[in-house]
């Protein structure tokens, strides 16, 4: 059985409005039935653009929000159902690390006071002297100096924040840290040697982790496991490998085509996807696939009507779509343009689109170049700022 | 409903001031506030007056060159004639109504009128505070009956607020009866919505900060997590709005004083009871009702510029 089991997680916030006493006049279904499991030891990556409900998703796990249906059993335990007092008891063994470092630490107290308060609320240390032992043995182990016990989170760098938040949660000796964005918000240069902390502590502790992050190359080097989140719910998941290998469901395959790849040549091929219209609100989502209403390869029928579960392919690929197999034999045809065209507005087939670009944007060349040869020359500035990035990017003949 | 929408909204804007996470926070934000306002000609300026008034209210009283009280030189005044006695070497601020020193009563006035703004500012802080206290509190950790709890609690203050300040003032003031201590009540009751509102609110902000949260994570307990970490951080816009409830207690004790429902022993001076003994002589000596009538302007706006300056210096918006 695994360390942390989801099943069918729903978190949905009431929208209220009211002259004197609120009524509830809607729902935000930031996540609407996410099932996953994570095994000890191992990590579990969950990617998905800002706002498709990851922090909420975190946060349910630990409690911090309200759960408004579904099940988290961890080790065996629903916490889902667990009384507070109880609940409180199991924050020791399930503990978070905060996207904001500065923000999840209290600007009024001082290291030793940040670190010592969680133990003592469990009882961890018999007293002070005991627990800033413990304190300063953890801070070596997270990169800080024992001399930070004294000092406040604003002499510290944003990397040293971090670290900071990383020790708050280990004191604890917990069994699960769930990461919540752990580095975006720091400076490229220090976010290899936070993940890397976090890769070396769970060898050394058998940690299991379930890091959130909202792009791919993040999450990619860590983890065993990766889920991608679209508006509330899983698309697709996979192991880390083959989800890179392979990925099969239309959303993935528009979110990997954004990674940049290493290899110049590759990169040199690499063919974006971009999607039609941004996110929808999360307190209307569409029916049907939630997806439907920017998916390339969006059928008239199912798509929109029926929700398509989180299925088996094969080998733990698991996707949500109902045309997996007939998009991967190119059965059913793209209907939406996923070129430049997507972006500017034009709802030209995407083969022809892709052929259109081929033949009249020579790499490098200046934005306007990049539309269609149909396009009128009306094309918003906004459009034509895109069109330089996107030709970068875009196959070179 | 724009008075009350004028009024919250204020009082909310004040209530998210040390709300933003990027920051310098804590200690360090007061730091930082006190070293922007060091630069600032309107910090400056306010903190003299108030230190220049706060000075002239301790000491003042014990320099008064002549009582306060005494009738020295009533034989040179005929208020009926309109003979009155202007400024002259012994007597600086000249004499009043009934021969008595003006600047002698000025100088006692002064401490009347601190002492009336401090108890009427710490009356409507203190209830207040403990009012937006508990609103806060349940509003954060009180569940679904916290909120209502705190919701009802809310429209009461919204209510007290939306009625003009002057009026809720008047009117407790005629129900309590004539008295130094009637004026400090009513007028510090007129502020107990307002460092309510403004306490919970700042409650309700820090309480969604990621701080919290992470307390919670680690599992510390409710009650624990809304003394040791929310209300230490809520408290600068409590500070700013103190200062600012000094400069409008002082207004509003000398509005009621001068409406005849403040102090009726007309032997202790207080500038807002000179005010209104001087209205009946205005036409034939006119400085009788400036003296006092400086004296509040200018401590009111001492207390606003230092006011304003300080939220001006704590707000991340506004930070350079
Ligand atoms: N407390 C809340 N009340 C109402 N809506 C919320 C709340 N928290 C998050 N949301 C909404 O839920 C959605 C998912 O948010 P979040 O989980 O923060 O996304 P992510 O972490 O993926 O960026 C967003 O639309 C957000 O506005
Ligand atoms: S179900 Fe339809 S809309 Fe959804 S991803 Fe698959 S093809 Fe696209
Ligand atoms: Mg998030």
């Amino acid at each position: 059985m695994s360390l942390l089991e989801l099943d069918d997680v729903k978190v949905h916030f009431p929208v209220k409005k009211g002259l004197f006493f609120d009524r509830t006049v809607g729902h935000v279904y930031a996540v609407d039935g996410v099932s996953l499991s994570i095994e000890a030891g191992q990590t579990y990556g969950l990617v998905g653009e800002s706002g498709c409900g990851k922090t909420t998703l975190g946060r349910a796990v630990l409690r911090l929000n309200d759960i408004t249906d579904g099940g988290v059993v961890f080790d065996g335990t629903d916490l889902a159902k667990l009384p507070g007092e109880e609940m409180r008891a199991f924050r020791r063994r399930l503990q978070m690390v905060f996207q904001d470092p500065l923000g999840s630490l209290n600007p009024r107290q001082n290291i030793e006071s940040i670190l010592s308060e969680g133990m003592a609320a469990h009882g961890i240390g018999k007293d002070q002297t005991e627990r800033r032992e413990k304190i300063k043995a953890i801070l070596a182990k997270v990169g800080l100096p024992s001399n930070a016990l004294s000092r406040y989170p604003h002499e510290f760098s944003g990397g040293q924040r971090q670290r900071i938040g990383i020790a708050r949660a280990l004191v604890l000796e917990p069994d699960v840290i769930i990461c919540d964005e752990p580095v975006s918000a720091l400076d490229v240069s220090v976010q290899a040697q936070v993940i890397n902390l976090l890769e070396e502590l769970q060898e050394s502790l058998g940690l299991t982790y379930l890091v959130i992050a909202h792009d791919l190359a993040v999450v990619r080097h860590i983890s065993d496991v990766i889920g991608v989140m679209y508006l509330g719910g899983l698309v697709e998941e996979a192991p880390s490998d083959a989800l890179y290998a392979g990925p099969r469901h239309p959303y993935t395959k528009a979110l990997m085509s954004a990674v940049p790849v290493p290899d110049p040549e590759v990169e040199d091929r690499r063919e974006r996807i971009l999607l039609h219209g941004d996110l929808p609100s999360p307190a209307n989502p569409p029916t049907g696939c939630r997806f439907h209403t920017r998916c390339p390869w969006v059928q008239e029928t199912k798509c929109a009507t029926e929700r398509p579960p989180l299925l088996d392919t094969g080998d733990g690929h698991k996707v949500a779509c109902h045309f997996t197999a007939e998009i991967e034999a190119g059965t059913v045809k793209q209907t939406l343009a996923t070129g430049i065209e997507a972006v500017t507005g034009t709802e030209t087939v995407a083969a022809e689109a892709v052929e259109t670009a081929e033949g009249e944007t020579p790499a490098g060349k200046p934005a306007a170049a990049g539309a269609p040869a149909e396009e009128p020359a009306t094309v918003p500035a906004q459009a034509d700022a895109d069109a330089t990035e996107q030709t970068e990017g875009s196959p070179k003949a | 409903m724009t008075i009350l929408t004028n009024k919250a909204d204020k009082i909310d804007r004040l209530a998210e001031l040390t709300q933003s996470s990027e920051t310098v926070a804590g200690s360090s934000l007061w730091r930082e506030a006190f070293r922007r306002m060091r630069s600032s000609k309107m910090a400056i300026i306010g903190a003299a007056i108030i230190a220049a008034f706060v000075l002239v209210a301790i000491v003042g009283p014990m320099l008064a060159p002549h009582g306060p009280t005494a009738q020295n030189w009533r034989s040179e005044v005929f208020p009926n004639q309109g003979k009155f006695v202007g400024m002259r070497g012994e007597n600086w601020f000249g004499l009043d109504h009934l021969g008595r020193d003006m600047f002698s009563r000025w100088l006692v006035g002064a401490r009347q009128t601190l002492l009336v703004g401090v108890v009427s500012m710490l009356i409507g802080l203190i209830v207040g505070a403990l009012v937006g206290v508990l609103s806060g509190a349940a509003a954060t950790l009180g569940g679904k009956v916290g909120r209502r709890v705190d919701t009802v609690i809310m429209r009461f203050t919204d209510i007290m607020l939306s009625l003009p300040s002057l009026l809720l003032a008047v009117s407790i003031a005629a129900v309590l009866g004539q008295s130094l201590t009637t004026v400090m009540i009513a007028v510090g009751v007129v502020q107990i919505p307002i460092f309510a509102r403004l306490l919970r609110g700042s409650m309700l902000v820090q309480g969604g900060a990621d701080y919290v949260l992470a307390a919670k994570a680690v599992g510390i307990r409710r009650k624990r997590i809304v003394l040791t970490q929310i209300l230490p951080n809520s408290l600068s816009p409590v500070i700013v709005q103190a200062t600012l409830s000094l400069a409008t207690a002082i207004i509003e004790a000398a509005a009621l004083s001068y409406l005849g429902l403040g102090n009726p022993d007309p032997a202790v001076p207080e500038w807002g009871v000179m005010l209104s003994q001087a209205q009946r002589f205005f036409d034939n000596e006119p400085m009788m009702a400036a003296y006092p009538a400086i004296g509040i302007i200018i401590t009111a706006l001492g207390f606003t510029l230092l006011g304003e300056s300080m939220r001006e210096a704590l707000d991340p918006k506004l930070r350079g």
